[in-house]
């Protein structure tokens, strides 16, 4: 497979993942707001900076009113954290290497692109909001099923599933740190008598909570509802279980080696990580999810300078170990 | 909004493709033109709205530039098919194979003895001034002695129902991939008539381009690796790039995925390291093809292309060269190349032209410029021409200006009725003027498109059929008239 196409389908992979988790993190911040009384300061102005576009947002807007932060993170086409801006970019990426996955990937692709942007103006409104999220998370999700079903074991799918693992477990530290220490206040007191409400809206918004209850069956509490979404090995969305996805992954492609190391060091974070420590400490928390999502970029930068960069140092490979490699890819074809 | 009836389609001024006299289709038109007038105007409305929906969801798109910004706009699509009897189309491919064949012997004989100068066949000055020849080529020896692998021929009918050849675009001609996907459209809008078998099937092309890339292979033991060259997604037929790859099975690259090593292999980057590359199928123009030898500026090339071509690690088509053939003035001389070189007489002719750089036609040709269509040797995508009915008396000057100071530049010809056919606007099929682009693949076997591309001027009397000029396109059918032979064709096949 080209080092072209190899990183286009894993930032394609990236920015479907990061349209659906934006949903995601919108969802879960509304429903807070409609759970919480208005006497907490809780606001909007913490997903701006959770996705990173703080200085974008204040060249635009002067108040982080509820308005203007879900306008801009949903539909604003110049900012390219924007629900609308990932999809939009995710089928650039998709554009230029349509020819590697089935036709019917790059029509769901351009589909969800244009009925997005097509809705995401008035999806804004309060009244028609979880509706529009709803629609988003689960046109991706649609996506994901589709190349799960359709694309042939390979190199295409391989970097299909590390940009989307990587930017899965990025995308749910995210969502995670709406719990943390910028978004609630600092007093414990306060927090107690609503902390579990944030804990289950937590759940729901990553379509966790069933399997919580099932998994857990206790009542829903600060630190087991965190072990669960950091630890778990069996939920999907978990950053370890993503994590542990990512190093399998990376076992079907050539010179796996550095890349594989980031991931056991970021992963062995995870693991070990004090739960009870951070549950009980939003500042502790925000810390650890920084340290992760540091982790995070620590793997995408061996993942392009191992896969995507590719300069003439790299050494010549010759028919017979080409196709050696390519029999490691279950359905290969000849002409990856 | 009211129902088709052919009674009221207008058609007494040109040869129309479908309608013979008003009421009275052609023979190969009956089924599709009765099917058409069964349909309620709503019906008709609805396998319309059918085509855009699917046209936007397969994401057919071509891609032109608006004030410095790239716009993708939808394919213009009508959904009324032009057809072809079959037992015209094979006179018609035999006379593109016919005329291929010629024109590749004349480029490799350019590219050496130039017998074809020596025997005055061809005014030596045709060549000394022509853009598209490059010296860089001379002597090399292409796969199989074919230069142009793929060409494309632009076919009109004139008002006595003749078809003419138009010109011929041997560098890196394209449409090809809206043929294929006008098919599957229509296929979906109109499904009832291709029940009867009677339409002949145009889906054999992706394979025969391939086959005939990989007998291009410099390692013919080895499993060859093709890829196809694009310049990029800003490239107007960036889509077809895409599509053709895509069907074929193969890496679509850009000049930045190919390197070329010091043994003048090229290789390609991939996430194993780098990989051999035997054929290109190249969408790039000769003069960003190679840094090193042609413009040094170019950044959608690859520096040593040309080094790996001309010791035959590498395969390219359509060859680098392959150009000087697509010449307007050239032109003129195919049917004679014909003769020259095949002692054949062309079995399709060509329109009637006038070379500005004989004195007596471009005498001809500024007194009479209010009656010719004026085209420069080497545009293409219809700019810089000149249609002497439609013009005013200031760009007449202004051509006269540019044909004095330029005249090898410069041919005429005489403005054709070309024909039409049925195109809905406003509900209603209308007369509308189209042409022809059959694809004719040249590899160790000649194959022709069964059809090609129809362009169809979409505003009514227009006769610009190009798409960046707001030109659309539609199904070609080629339809076997009689039972029997339709029978055969789906046994032979």
């Amino acid at each position: 497979m080209l080092s072209r196409v190899a990183e286009n389908l894993y930032w394609m992979a990236r920015y479907i993942e990061r349209a659906e988790d934006t949903a995601r993190l919108l969802s879960v911040n509304s429903h807070l707001m409609l759970d919480l009384p208005g006497r907490l300061p809780l606001g909007w102005a913490p997903l701006i900076e959770m996705t990173g576009s703080l200085e974008a947002f204040t060249s635009r807007h002067s108040d982080f009113d509820e308005r203007n932060v879900v306008h801009f993170l949903c539909a604003d086409i110049d900012n390219d954290t924007s629900i609308v801006s990932a999809l939009a970019s995710a089928r650039e990426n998709l554009r230029t290497t349509r020819d590697v996955v089935p036709r019917e990937i790059w029509e769901e692709v351009n589909q969800l692109y244009l009925s997005v942007a097509d809705h995401a103006e008035n999806g804004v409104s309060p009244r028609r909001r979880d509706n529009f999220l709803k629609s988003v998370i689960r046109g991706c999700q649609a996506l994901t099923g589709l190349i799960e079903g359709t694309l042939s074991h390979g190199p295409a799918r391989t970097f299909i599933e590390l940009g989307r693992q990587l930017e899965r477990a990025d995308m749910t530290t995210r969502i995670v740190d709406v719990r943390s220490a910028s978004l609630l206040p600092q007093n414990p007191e306060e927090l107690l008598p609503f902390e579990n409400l944030q804990w289950m809206s937590v759940l729901k918004s990553l379509t966790a909570y069933q399997m919580y209850r099932q998994q857990v069956r206790l009542r829903v509490r600060g630190p087991d509802v965190l072990r669960f979404l950091l630890q778990d090995p069996n939920l999907p969305r978990s950053i370890a279980c993503s994590l542990e996805t990512l190093g399998q992954e990376l076992t079907l492609l050539p010179r796996p080696d550095r890349p594989a190391a980031t991931v056991s060091l970021v992963r062995a974070d995870v693991v070990d990580a004090d739960i009870q420590a951070l549950a009980h400490s939003p500042s502790k928390l925000h810390l650890f999810i920084d340290e992760l999502q540091i982790g995070f970029a620590a793997i995408h930068d061996t993942l392009s300078a191992t896969y995507f960069v590719n300069d003439d140092s790299v050494p010549r490979v010759t028919q017979t170990q080409s196709q050696s490699q390519s029999q490691s890819h279950v359905g290969d074809n000849d002409n990856d | 909004m009211s129902q088709v009836n052919w009674n009221n389609y207008a058609c007494r001024d040109y040869y129309d493709e479908l309608i013979a006299t008003p009421g009275q289709p052609r023979d190969s038109a009956g089924e599709l033109c009765n099917m058409l007038a069964r349909f309620s105007a709503e019906e008709l409305a609805e396998r319309k709205t059918a085509a855009e929906v699917a046209i936007r969801t397969m994401g057919i798109t071509f891609t032109v530039y608006s004030e410095g910004t790239m716009i993708d706009r939808a394919w213009p699509f009508d959904i009324v098919p032009r057809i072809i009897p079959a037992s015209e189309w094979r006179k018609t491919e035999a006379g593109l194979k016919q005329r291929v064949q010629a024109l590749n012997l004349f480029i490799d004989d350019l590219y050496h003895d130039q017998k074809v100068i020596k025997d005055k066949v061809l005014p030596a000055e045709v060549l000394a001034q022509s853009v598209n020849f490059r010296p860089q080529c001379v002597g090399i020896n292409p796969p199989h002695g074919v230069w142009a692998h793929v060409c494309g021929s632009d076919l009109v009918r004139d008002g006595d129902g003749t078809l003419y050849v138009l010109e011929d675009n041997l560098r890196i001609p394209s449409g090809v991939s809206y043929m294929l996907e006008n098919r599957n459209v229509t296929k979906r809008v109109l499904p009832e008539l291709f029940a009867s078998g009677k339409i002949l099937p145009v889906d054999d092309y992706v394979a025969q381009l391939y086959d005939m890339l990989a007998a291009m292979s410099p390692r013919p033991g080895d499993d060859p690796q093709v890829v196809v060259l694009t310049p990029g997604i800003y490239n107007s037929a960036y889509f077809e790039h895409a599509y053709l790859a895509q069907q074929m099975g193969v890496e679509l690259v850009q000049g930045s995925d190919l390197i070329v090593d010091d043994d003048n292999v090229v290789y390609m980057r991939t996430v194993e390291g780098l990989r051999r590359v035997d054929v290109i199928y190249r969408r790039v123009d000769d003069e960003f093809l190679d840094p090193e030898v042609f413009n040094p500026e170019s950044m959608l090339g690859v520096a040593g292309l040309m080094r790996a071509w001309r010791a035959g690690k590498v395969a390219l088509a359509n060859a680098p060269g392959a150009g000087v053939a697509d010449d307007k003035v050239v032109y003129a001389f195919v049917p004679a190349l014909i003769r020259y070189y095949l002692d054949q007489e062309p079995l399709i002719p060509n329109v009637p032209s006038y070379l500005c750089m004989f004195e007596e036609d471009r005498r001809y040709v500024l007194e009479h410029l209010d009656e010719l269509v004026v085209k420069p040797a080497n545009e293409s995508g219809g700019y810089g021409m000149l249609i002497g009915p439609r013009s005013t008396k200031e760009t007449r000057e202004e051509f006269a200006r540019l044909i004095k100071a330029n005249p090898r530049n410069y041919m005429a010809q005489p403005t054709l009725a070309l024909s039409t056919t049925p195109t809905l606007a406003n509900g209603l099929p209308q007369p509308r003027h189209v042409d022809l682009r059959p694809f004719i693949l040249s590899g160790p076997e000649i194959h022709v498109t069964t059809g090609g591309l129809t362009r169809v001027a979409l505003i009514e009397g227009s006769l610009v059929v190009n798409s960046s000029q707001g030109g659309g396109s539609k199904d070609t059918w080629i339809v076997e008239t009689d039972d029997k032979a339709a029978a055969a064709a789906v046994q032979g096949a």
